[in-house]
């Protein structure tokens, strides 16, 4: 009898520790069952499969920054990096009787193969992210919000500040199309999940992810058990850039068209799924399929707020507000040990 | 009014893992020293650190001049009158000495709203503050350029210049010169006079002898009593402390140290204040213990031969031949380890598991097919380690966050035994590691001796160095002072030596 009496509490304990470590989560599922009951048509095919061609882009774009976040740095130029991705896609595959092309003597190439250029040649963004902010100690923070300008500038250059429509076929198709006829497997939402299932394994069964998360951890540690810091944060801000690229390819194919402004501020609402799906700003600690559900969770909130026909204002404001009390849940954990 | 300042009843802490304070109490008399002794990790300083705030005891009681108060933080702490030295200092070296002592409390010109302050009255009183305490500073220079010592000094001067009803000082003497010593000890009475309590942390038995009314002694977090000062002997208090006879804090050595394996040749960094000129040798299976004052530089010039520091001068001999150690990678690589002397800032990853924190080293050790881990492998590893070292832990997944000091530190030493290192330099490998736990650890340390590895032990502890080294090499001001070993391994040889460039700032 005694046992038991002592049993409970620590249930409960634990209950209510459970509770506020997914607050956030739990009250976007509750406010999105209350939407679901009042707007009927929230919970339909055609609903699910926005919120899984939506959420493919972006959780592509969170497991980028997440290697970031969990050495305990940041990749403010994620939007921008994903942006000009699009935009640079976009001048390679337009049609080859398109009028206004970019590059009217380009002969119509194959997506594949410019996708690889992509994700390839943006690693060298990578690299420069990272040697800015392990080479040269500048803080992560400053660091890439510099070259979100510089991208954003250089893509603006790159466009000459003027739309680009007339995308091959092949390519919008891909992008917006699914897999088999009931159309509930959008071929984005396969893409994004097998990049999640790379780097679930690159986090969890190679070196390099023991070590991102070692770093993250306790960087000092990291060094003095003999892992190359330096080498290790470059790796993960080039793999993140690749990663950007993928996300813009499929961005602009999906859009049918980009501009220098796609992308604008993606860098944040990946950092809040991030958090809200337990990547900790303290470094050290987020896991592949948390992330998943965050990025997934803050999607459902925005899909949710245009349903009840709330305006795009009062959207960031409320978006704005979920991050900054993710992220304070989040701190709470770490420091409520004192 | 009771006929105590302070009395903390019934105290209890727990962090995970580990209960700190086991129902502990402290009775204070005003105008007293109250000495609290106990061996490094009994509960002392968490004990002051519940008192000054910085920690909110779980259970207990404290009443401070006959009224039961509770204090939520520091500051709230120095509005009640309770000052504390810490044992580790927070200077902020690039201010001057008055801002240092008067941080956070400037004294100011009030313009209505605008509060500008005073810098000619802070720059003052901070210089009578000094004078007074015969302290000879000049208020305006930044701390940076004072030695450990001076800073120590500072610090204490701070702390009266509260003018507390209670001071707490945590091993004030870790650093000063016999000289200094005498210069606090004529602070403390002159405070003893005013009617201020102190609350004083020490190991060191001449000096409580000397210094203390009272005497409380603890021992794994629990409370064991308290007795007057006059009367005590040495004998007595280190057998409460241990909770056991002397012979058996130390295991007995059987290691031979054999040919020499590594030759540090005139190492000199390139700060001034730091270690210049060192040069040593290591034997085969030898333990060879570093003494020193705080500041001496110990941890600097072992941080340089693993590769995480930079030297203008100086040649490593390895196994025969030159080696150039850039990183701590190429020590690792070549067989030399460092397990460093802060646990929590550099040691251990406290949100990983047992297993990420052994394994962290030798990653690439275990691969499959080059790209994978080889994670049976690295299981068997950690499963040989948990039975080796007899760590405690629930299971491989853990966070070490939540283990004890002892087995944190456990499993730092399995992190390198897993790399099989031929040199392994520990740096204060038993600090704040409760006594049961000690004796463990010297116990692997031996045995890694015998078995014909190299140790090279920094520790702060002259018993401790004493009891397990081969010889004993001691520090002072960045300089080797001289190497001592057999019979000549005594206290008063060593701090001959720690002390030898100290000058006398009293």
């Amino acid at each position: 009898m005694s046992e038991k009496a002592i049993k409970q509490p620590i249930d409960k304990k634990k209950i209510l520790k459970f509770l506020a470590n997914n607050a956030v989560i739990i009250l976007i599922i509750i406010s999105a069952i209350v939407v679901g009951v009042m707007k009927p048509n929230f919970i339909s095919i055609t609903n699910f499969k926005n919120l899984m061609i939506n959420t493919s882009v972006r959780f592509i774009i969170a497991l980028g920054i997440s290697g970031c976040l969990i050495m305990r740095n940041n990749d403010l130029s994620a939007g921008r990096q994903a942006g000009f991705a699009a935009c640079i896609a976009a001048t390679l595959l337009q049609k080859a009787d398109y009028a206004q092309k970019v590059f009217p003597n380009l002969p119509e190439m194959n997506m594949w193969v410019v996708l690889l250029i992509l994700m390839v040649g943006f690693t060298l963004i990578g690299l420069i992210n990272g040697t800015i902010v392990s080479v040269l100690n500048v803080p992560a923070f400053i660091g890439t919000y510099g070259m979100q300008t510089v991208i954003y500038g250089i893509c603006l250059v790159f466009t000459g500040a003027q739309p680009i429509g007339g995308l091959q076929e092949a390519y919008t198709n891909f992008c917006s199309g699914s897999i088999g006829n009931m159309q509930l497997l959008p071929n984005l939402g396969v893409i994004a999940l097998l990049v999640g299932v790379f780097m679930w394994f690159l986090y969890n069964k190679t070196p390099h992810g023991k070590k991102m998360y070692a770093i993250g951890g306790n960087g000092n540690a990291a060094e003095v058990s003999g892992i190359n810091t330096k080498r290790m944060t470059i790796a993960v801000y080039m793999i993140a850039s690749a990663l950007y690229a993928l996300a813009g390819f499929l961005l602009g194919g999906k859009a049918g068209g980009t501009s220098a402004s796609l992308g604008e501020g993606y860098e944040l609402f990946a950092i809040a799924g991030c958090t809200i799906g337990g990547v900790s700003v303290n470094g050290g600690i987020g896991t592949v399929p948390g992330i998943l559900v965050g990025v997934l969770v803050f999607e459902i909130l925005k899909i949710e707020m245009q349903f009840m026909g709330v305006t795009t204002a009062y959207t960031f404001i409320v978006q704005g507000i979920v991050i900054v009390i993710a992220i304070a849940l989040d701190i709470r954990k770490y420091i409520a040990h004192k | 009014m009771s006929e105590y300042l302070l009395e903390m009843k019934d105290v209890c802490k727990s962090f995970p893992g580990v209960k700190a304070l086991d129902h502990v109490q402290l009775a204070l008399r005003a105008g007293t020293v109250h000495a609290l002794m106990g061996e490094n990790g009994a509960g002392k300083s968490t004990l002051m650190k519940c008192l000054f705030g910085i920690y909110t005891m779980d259970e207990g009681q404290v009443i401070y001049e006959g009224q039961p108060i509770h204090i939520i933080n520091p500051f709230d702490a120095l509005q009640k009158g309770i000052t504390m030295v810490h044992q580790e200092l927070q200077p902020i070296p690039d201010r001057s000495i008055a801002e240092n002592i008067y941080c956070g409390r400037y004294p100011v010109h009030q313009y209505g709203p605008l509060k500008v302050i005073d810098h000619k009255k802070m720059y003052e009183d901070a210089q009578a503050q000094l004078d007074e305490l015969g302290l000879d500073f000049d208020a305006h220079v930044k701390l940076s350029t004072l030695t450990a010592s001076q800073m120590q000094l500072v610090e204490i001067a701070k702390a009266v210049s509260f003018n507390a009803k209670i001071v707490i000082l945590d091993e004030p003497t870790s650093s000063l010169t016999l000289k200094e010593v005498d210069k606090l000890f004529d602070i403390i009475r002159r405070l003893k006079d005013k009617g201020v309590g102190i609350i004083y942390i020490s190991h060191k038995m001449e000096e409580i002898l000397q210094i203390a009314d009272d005497v409380s002694i603890m021992r794994d977090g629990k409370y064991l009593g308290t007795w007057p000062a006059k009367g005590l002997t040495n004998d007595f208090i280190i057998t409460q402390e241990v909770g056991r006879e002397l012979t058996e804090m130390y295991p007995p050595k059987k290691n031979t140290p054999g040919e020499v394996i590594l030759q540090v040749e005139d190492y000199t960094s390139p700060f001034t204040s730091s270690f210049k000129h060192c040069s040593f040798d290591l034997r085969k299976g030898e333990i060879l213990g570093v003494a020193g004052l705080v500041g001496a530089q110990r941890t600097e010039l072992m941080e340089c031969i693993f590769g995480l520091r930079s030297k203008t001068s100086g040649r490593l001999i390895y196994k025969g031949e030159e080696l150039h150690i850039k990183s701590p990678g190429d020590a690792i690589s070549h067989g030399i380890s460092l397990l460093t002397e802060d646990r929590r800032g550099s040691g251990i990853f406290g949100v990983l598991s047992v297993q990420d924190n052994v394994a962290v080293a030798s990653l690439m050790d275990y691969l499959k097919y080059k790209v994978f881990l080889d994670e049976k492998g690295i299981d068997e590893v950690v499963e040989k380690s948990i039975n080796e070292l007899e760590i405690k832990t629930p299971s491989h997944k853990t966070k070490v966050q939540s283990l004890s000091g002892g087995n944190q530190q456990k499993v730092i030493i399995s992190r390198w035994l897993a790399k099989d290192p031929d040199v392994l330099i520990m740096d204060e490998p038993t600090r704040g590691i409760d006594v049961g736990a000690k004796y463990e650890i010297y116990t692997i340390i031996e045995s890694l001796a015998r078995q014909g590895k190299s140790i090279i032990m920094v520790s702060s502890e002259m018993p401790e160095l004493i009891g397990m080294s081969d010889r004993i090499m001691v520090m002072c001001e960045g300089q080797i002072t001289g190497i001592v070993s057999g019979n000549d391994m005594n206290q008063a040889n060593i701090m001959a030596l720690a002390t030898k460039f100290m000058k006398t700032t009293a």
